[in-house]
């Protein structure tokens, strides 16, 4: 811990950090210095003025440079000038004297707030800050009553200026703080706002094509200190005091961010709740205050018109309207006759608990459980994946964290976000790509193999000169593991190399250790611990069978699915939207999206968190365990609970890495700095605090005390297969937004969606006669799907990019022809 | 575009500073750029941006930071009086009127034949010399003290041969 | 007397690099680098009493010897941003006696251990940077400049960086920000440059006038140096003398000559033979100075001028008649500032803007209450702001009216 000082602020003394804000240092003690361009988690840069104060220090003498001594305390000299609390570090025996006891500081603040004022144009009763403002509330408790500023010319600005299709700026409401233009830079890493002109006309810009080009974007309207950024979104959408509050976790990537919902009766839903707004709550471990916009936008899903509302069966070869009894029976039925060739296909987009009652159902049933996922690993992760106290946010010096063939600025932004903090801190950050990606800017080491090759690789790291050696001699190492370029095989193999070369060299088991899978969905992780598995040849394991689908869309993906389903014996799909797999189901039941229940996600990082309801059922909709749990009783067979708490305790009982977890631990919360999040907006924003639950860590297995044997790992199966004369290697990467079911709902996002493409080297183009914006045909294994050429050069010769759920269905790199489309 | 059509340039800019400092030389390559329109156009910032590995938006708001900096095409040179408190106190505000009256523009505005725009700036550390102005053209950034409007409009026509 | 620091105007093209040799330049350079230890060098600089001719009148030496050495590579900077309107001193030096300012230079890398210095002239010193370019490749060709000077180990290159039209850029923070590519905002101090500068690097920043002399001080002593000017402020100054005179420029006089030699033996006197209102003497940052006998014959040191309540500043002394209103003259400082407000402190952005409408309206149709209110907005704007721009904008108003009350209460309504 940090050297502590003590000093006094109006009047009481108070101990705190050395090298601490004066600011910050008070709002630990409880008093609050306003501020505007000060935030927390930024850089101090004084520019706004407000935190105004005296500050003395004790005086030294010159010659000797001793305390001098009046009256048997230090001498205190204070400079003639207010000081900026927000800049200036607290030292032993600094005297501080606040709005509260000095008239000085009380009206340098005041003039503050009335320069700020006059070109603010109080436009508050339409202003969706109205009501959680800064500005608003430090003006009632600061301000002048009245202003002397009366020009009728008092700036005319733009008032809807969108600087990106997600978030709009009202230039007369900027009050130049900084705030937004320091967290792309600082924080997120990506200055794509910033000011134009000086003086007066200073204003907030993006040239970034397309505008602000961030997935962080959003977080930019929370740390605003007025109502300059909104999201478009929320924009005249309603007033914050009449929104609703639950805590919730975002469900669109393995990190795993804590949320709130707010949400507000609405009359166009019929006088129901309805989901207003996603925003960031804190957890210092997990997300901090910040979230992604995929996560901020996407939720839209949740109120799509294409949720399913009733239980359906097929009739007369039509879907038709059926009882919950009628069609569960009717499953059940079909899942007890098919005996051995009862198959559940469940993805992680599920609950804990729905994928444990699956879980059971598949096993005393004596069917099978398969989790649909591209990638495999996950027995890895379950064996040597982080726990307890692992926390990106405390990593620096000391800890090696690398990240292999994934792209963590598109798969899980946050954890992007995080590693480039570390990395910043002087933890040293290994990116080994084929290609180039965002994190590499930050990265100690780069380096790069060839698709196919990168279980070898990592299996050889350690013999790898500078790069090997900061491995080796690292005292702690995470290694995060995705699947670029990788179908299911090639990541099993891939993250078998990873856990030998932890475990071998003894980073498992204990804080910031271990491996890490950059899943493809939010509850990947928790399928793993529950005992799914991947099948490699799913079309295969299909093929006959009576099929129970939950959560995913293998019609939609890819086409040599939706043919092994053509030829099943029964199917059954549940979901919270119609999805081209239900179209062709024989029995569809509608789950309640995450919004309209409770349960718990098992991150990435292998923590345990609770969600809680926002607003009611959409229909008849129920939740996914309960469902499952009423075609079990239909095929004779009980499983225990009926409330979603007594499901993870009974999961809990039986699953070694979450024992001795429930309900109630998984809601505790600690004290977390910096404070955000109460009455005190002005602070750290508009970021909820955390007071509904922190969650929990798994335990691993070598902290279990369990020995770890890693399997070797099968070189034969990685190498990618290669391409024929005229043929490309195309390869699956994952993009952010993509046409997933839960992300092309969102109206906001299709912009960023963008078309289907295949990205290639300018050259290759080049070779095959393509140009950028092109249309090609791209053909392999009898499918095939039209894409736009994009040409990028980061990209290898002869290869082929092609973003997963793009409507190109590569699940792992395959070998294909690209023919160019003749115009329309 | 840059680095194509002024490699040396280019190369001898960068060679001034630190590696990590490589972005310092986003001012002298904006004047390198300036220098072929008169103005910097948005595939250029683009070419600067990639040049040093900052964004676009780093370049533009640099641009619009520094009044020497132009983001809009305007006159071939900008003729840019100081009348500044010493040159105001020397008659520089009479000489500036005078010289609208005589090219028929007001202060900002380009003559007709798109050869001219004129301003008025802050103190160029001529004040001795007033009434004075700088142009800002092809030929770089040049001082003109000690001026009257006969003299000017001399110029004016000089300037107008060279570039024809 | 002889200039010391306007040498040009009496040896003909002592901007020949040959020219400057013969009448001893470089010499100082070469016996520092071969015969002195850097600290020496700075010890003399310190001896002399030279203080730093930007503005603030720092102790040069003891400003070199903050130089932290805990932390390299060192810079030095030179500040040729020269923008205060009213000043126009440092131009003269560079076009005609360029070598001794960059032996200064040199010798200041020298004495804090830099070997990479640059000189930030602002934009519009266009063709004047391709003058000190040439310079610079004469000296690097001579021996001057590049590695291994005199067969030492110590090495040192010299680059010119042009800024682009923004006055801010001579406040030293906001200047090092520019010369990183930055928008030139001033940044928060301390740290204080010669801690972290430079690309987060311990940099010494001065003055090109301020370089000027060190070659001298160094090749005559800091004994002769300190002979020369006053006890307060040693050595000569180059006053930059405009506004109503006969004879405005550049005079180079040693510190203490009074206001009324400067204005009437040097200068001429005042233009149309009327009488001196009021002196700015520190530029358009100046606070505005009253002025009657006594005032004429104080002599111009920083110590005694603040006994007027100015500040001497870079001595850039403007003239004030009686025919000037004030409340033209205010309006033209407060454009000024506002035009050149960076924009990054609230007090300096809003109050500049905002002043600049109180100052607008009294040319046309204030009153005595608006000049009531523009008194307390620049009040409200002092010691709030983040550099001293902010400060700089002030200056004139408050004095102004706060001096020249009746001026104004005669030329607005009640
Ligand atoms: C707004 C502002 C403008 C300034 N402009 C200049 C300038 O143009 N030239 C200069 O040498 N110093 C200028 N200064 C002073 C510098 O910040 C700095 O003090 C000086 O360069 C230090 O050099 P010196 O110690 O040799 O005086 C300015 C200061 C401020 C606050
Ligand atoms: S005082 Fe003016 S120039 Fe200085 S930082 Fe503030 S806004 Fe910028
Ligand atoms: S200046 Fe301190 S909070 Fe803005």
């Amino acid at each position: 811990m940090s050297k502590q000082v003590k000093f006094t602020i109006d009047g009481t003394q108070v101990t705190a950090p050395e090298g601490m804000g004066v600011v910050d240092a008070a709002k630990m003690a409880g008093i609050d210095i306003p501020v505007f361009c000060h935030h927390p988690k930024l850089e101090p840069v004084g520019m706004c003025r407000m935190c105004l104060v005296e500050i003395g220090r004790p005086m030294r003498d010159r010659a000797t440079g001793q305390f001098v001594i009046e009256n048997g305390a230090p001498k205190i000299q204070f400079l003639p000038k207010l000081e900026t609390a927000c800049t200036n570090k607290v030292e032993e025996g600094m005297v501080v004297l606040t709005q509260t006891q000095s008239g000085k500081a009380k009206d340098g603040q005041k003039g503050t707030v009335e320069f700020l004022l006059t070109s603010h144009p109080l436009d508050c009763p339409i202003c969706d800050k109205g009501g959680e403002c800064p500005l608003q509330n430090l003006t009632m408790a600061h301000g002048p009553g009245k202003s002397r500023f009366i020009y009728d010319e008092k700036l005319r600005l733009g008032k809807r200026v969108p600087l990106g299709e997600l978030i709009v700026l009202d230039q007369e409401r900027c009050i130049q703080c900084a705030r937004c233009v320091r967290f792309q830079d600082e924080i997120a890493g990506e200055p794509v706002i910033g000011f134009a002109e000086r003086g007066r006309a200073m204003q907030i810009v993006s040239f970034s094509d397309p505008g602000f080009d961030s997935v962080f974007s959003g977080n930019t309207t929370d740390i605003c200190p007025v109502g300059a950024l909104t999201t478009v979104d929320f924009r005249f959408e309603a007033r914050p005091w009449e929104l609703e509050a639950a805590a919730s976790i975002c469900t669109q990537c393995p990190v795993g961010c804590n949320t709130t919902l707010n949400t507000r009766r609405e009359a166009k839903a019929g006088g129901d709740f309805v989901v207003k707004r996603v925003m960031p709550r804190q957890n210092e471990e997990v997300n901090e205050i910040w979230i992604c916009d995929k996560g901020r936008f996407a939720h839209h899903y949740t109120d799509s018109k294409k949720r399913l509302i009733k239980p359906l069966f097929r009739k007369d070869k039509k879907l038709t309207r059926a009882s919950w009894d009628a069609a569960t029976k009717l499953a059940a039925d079909h899942f007890l006759a098919a005996k051995k060739d009862f198959l559940i296909l469940a993805s992680g987009r599920l609950a804990n608990e729905d994928l444990f009652n699956l879980k059971s159902l598949a096993d005393l049933s004596g069917g099978k459980a398969y989790l649909y996922s591209h990638m495999g690993g996950g027995e890895l992760t379950s064996l040597v994946g982080v726990s307890n106290g692992t926390n990106f946010g405390s990593m620096g010096k000391g800890n090696t964290i690398i990240v292999v063939a994934s792209d963590l600025y598109e798969e899980a932004p946050i954890w992007y976000l995080r590693v480039k903090q570390a990395a910043e801190r002087g933890a040293t950050l290994i990116v080994l790509n084929p290609r180039e990606t965002k994190l590499e800017r930050f990265a100690t080491h780069a380096l790069r193999y060839d698709y196919g090759d990168e279980a070898k690789f990592v299996h050889d790291l350690g013999k790898k000169g500078k790069v090997g050696e900061a491995f080796t001699s690292a005292e702690n190492v995470i290694i995060l593991f995705g699947s670029e370029g990788l179908g299911a095989a090639g990541t099993a193999s891939l993250a078998s190399a990873c856990a030998k070369l932890l475990n071998d060299n003894g980073f498992v088991g204990k804080p910031n250790n271990g491996l890490i899978g950059v899943w493809e969905r939010a509850n990947d992780q928790g399928a793993w611990e529950i005992g799914f598995h991947v099948e490699e040849d799913l079309a295969k394991a299909l093929k006959g069978k009576a099929i129970y689908i939950v959560g995913a869309d293998p019609v939609a993906d890819d086409p040599k699915l939706a043919k092994a389903l053509g030829g099943a014996e029964f199917i059954a799909v549940q979901d919270v939207m119609e999805t081209e797999t239900t179209e062709i189901a024989d029995v569809v039941l509608p789950a309640q999206a995450f919004t309209e229940r409770e349960g718990t996600l098992t991150s990435g990082e292998r923590r345990v968190q609770r969600f809680y309801p926002a607003v009611p059922p959409t229909g008849d909709s129920k939740p996914d365990f309960s469902i499952t749990s009423q075609i079990a009783r239909h095929m004779g067979i009980i499983l225990e609970g009926t409330l979603v708490s007594a499901v993870f305790d009974i999961l809990s009982d039986s699953i070694k890495s979450f024992e001795g977890l429930n309900y109630a631990r998984l809601a505790e919360v600690k004290e977390q700095l910096p404070i955000v999040g109460r009455g005190d907006l002005y602070y750290g924003g508009t970021t909820y605090e955390n007071t509904q639950g922190l969650g929990a860590h798994l335990s691993a297995a070598a902290t279990r005390g369990e020995t770890v044997s890693i399997p070797r790992v099968h070189a034969s199966r990685e190498a990618a297969p290669h391409p024929k004369e005229k043929e490309l290697l195309a390869v699956p990467i994952n993009k952010l937004y993509d046409r997933g079911t839960t992300v092309l709902a969102s109206d906001l996002l299709h912009e960023r969606i963008g078309d289907a493409r295949v990205a290639l080297h300018p050259e290759t183009a080049k070779r095959l006669g393509f140009e950028e914006g092109q249309m090609v045909n791209v053909s392999f294994n009898g499918t095939s799907g039209d894409a736009v050429v994009r040409l990028d050069e980061s990209i290898s010769h002869g290869i082929a990019l092609v973003p997963r759920s793009m409507g190109i269905a590569i699940r792992e790199p395959v070998p294909v022809k690209v023919r160019s489309k003749v115009k329309a | 575009m840059l680095l194509k059509k002024y490699p040396k340039e280019v190369q001898q800019i960068l060679s001034k500073y630190p590696p990590e400092g490589k972005r310092s030389a986003v001012m002298p390559l904006l004047f390198l750029a300036q220098r072929e329109e008169g103005y910097v156009n948005k595939a250029a910032m683009q070419d600067i941006a990639k040049i040093l590995d900052i964004t676009e938006t780093d370049v533009a708001s640099i641009v619009r930071f520094y009044t020497l900096y132009h983001d809009k095409k305007a006159g071939k040179y900008h003729m840019q009086v100081c009348t500044d408190l010493p040159c105001a106190l020397r008659g520089a505000e009479e000489f500036l009127d005078a010289l609208c009256d005589n090219l028929g523009i007001e202060v900002g505005e380009t003559t007709s034949d798109r050869f001219l725009t004129l301003e008025a700036v802050t103190c160029l550390a001529a004040c001795d010399k007033a009434p004075m102005f700088q142009t800002q053209g092809p030929d770089g950034i040049k001082y003109h003290e000690n001026m009257n409007v006969d003299k000017t409009m001399g110029l004016i026509s000089v300037l107008k041969k060279s570039v024809t | 007397m002889s200039h010391i620091l306007l040498r040009h105007r009496e040896i003909p093209d002592i901007n020949n690099l040959n020219v400057y040799t013969k009448n001893g330049g470089f010499a100082a350079f070469k016996n520092a680098v071969t015969k002195m230890k850097p600290n020496e060098v700075t010890d003399v600089v310190k001896n002399s009493g030279l203080r730093g001719r930007g503005g603030a009148g720092f102790p040069t030496g003891m400003k070199w010897s903050f130089i932290d050495n805990k932390n390299w590579p060192h810079y030095v900077v030179a500040n040729a941003d020269e923008s205060e309107p009213g000043t126009f001193k440092d131009r003269e030096i560079m076009e005609g006696n360029p070598f001794q300012f960059l032996e200064g230079l040199a010798l200041a890398s020298y004495a804090v251990g830099a070997n990479v210095a640059y000189v930030y002239l602002r934009g519009e010193f266009w063709e004047l940077g391709a003058v000190l370019d040439q310079k610079i490749v004469e000296m690097e060709e001579a021996g001057y400049l590049g590695d291994k000077l005199f067969g030492t180990d110590y090495s040192l290159r010299i680059y010119n960086h042009l800024g682009a039209g923004a006055y801010i850029c001579g406040e030293e923070t906001a200047l090092l920000e520019s010369l990183e590519g930055k928008r030139g905002q001033p940044r928060v101090r301390p740290p204080f440059p010669p801690a972290v500068g430079l690309y987060g690097k311990p940099t010494i920043i001065n003055n090109v006038e301020t370089f000027a002399n060190v070659p001298m001080i160094l090749a005559n002593g800091a004994e002769w140096y300190k002979s020369i000017g006053t006890s307060d402020s040693a050595g000569v100054k180059i006053f930059s003398l405009s506004g109503r005179v006969r004879k405005p420029g550049n005079y180079e006089l040693p510190f203490g000559t009074t206001f009324r030699d400067l204005i009437y033996k040097h200068g001429g006197g005042v233009q149309d033979s009327r009488t001196v209102k009021a002196i700015m003497p520190a530029g358009a940052s100046s606070s505005l100075i009253p002025v009657d006998d006594k005032v004429l014959d104080t002599p111009m040191d920083y110590a005694t001028v603040r006994t007027l309540g100015a500040d001497l500043g870079s001595a850039s002394i403007i003239v004030i008649d009686d025919t000037v209103s004030m409340k033209w003259l205010i309006n033209k400082t407060v454009h000024f500032f506002k035009h050149e407000s960076c924009g990054k402190c609230t007090p300096c952005r809003e109050g500049t803007y905002w002043m600049s409408h109180l100052t607008e309206d009294l040319q046309h149709n204030g009153s005595t209450g608006d000049v009531d209110l523009l008194l307390n907005v620049a009040k409200q704007m002092q010691g709030k702001c983040l550099c001293a721009l902010g400060e700089f904008a002030t200056m004139a108003v408050v004095t102004g009216i706060e001096r020249f009350r009746k001026d104004f209460d005669n030329e607005v309504r009640a």
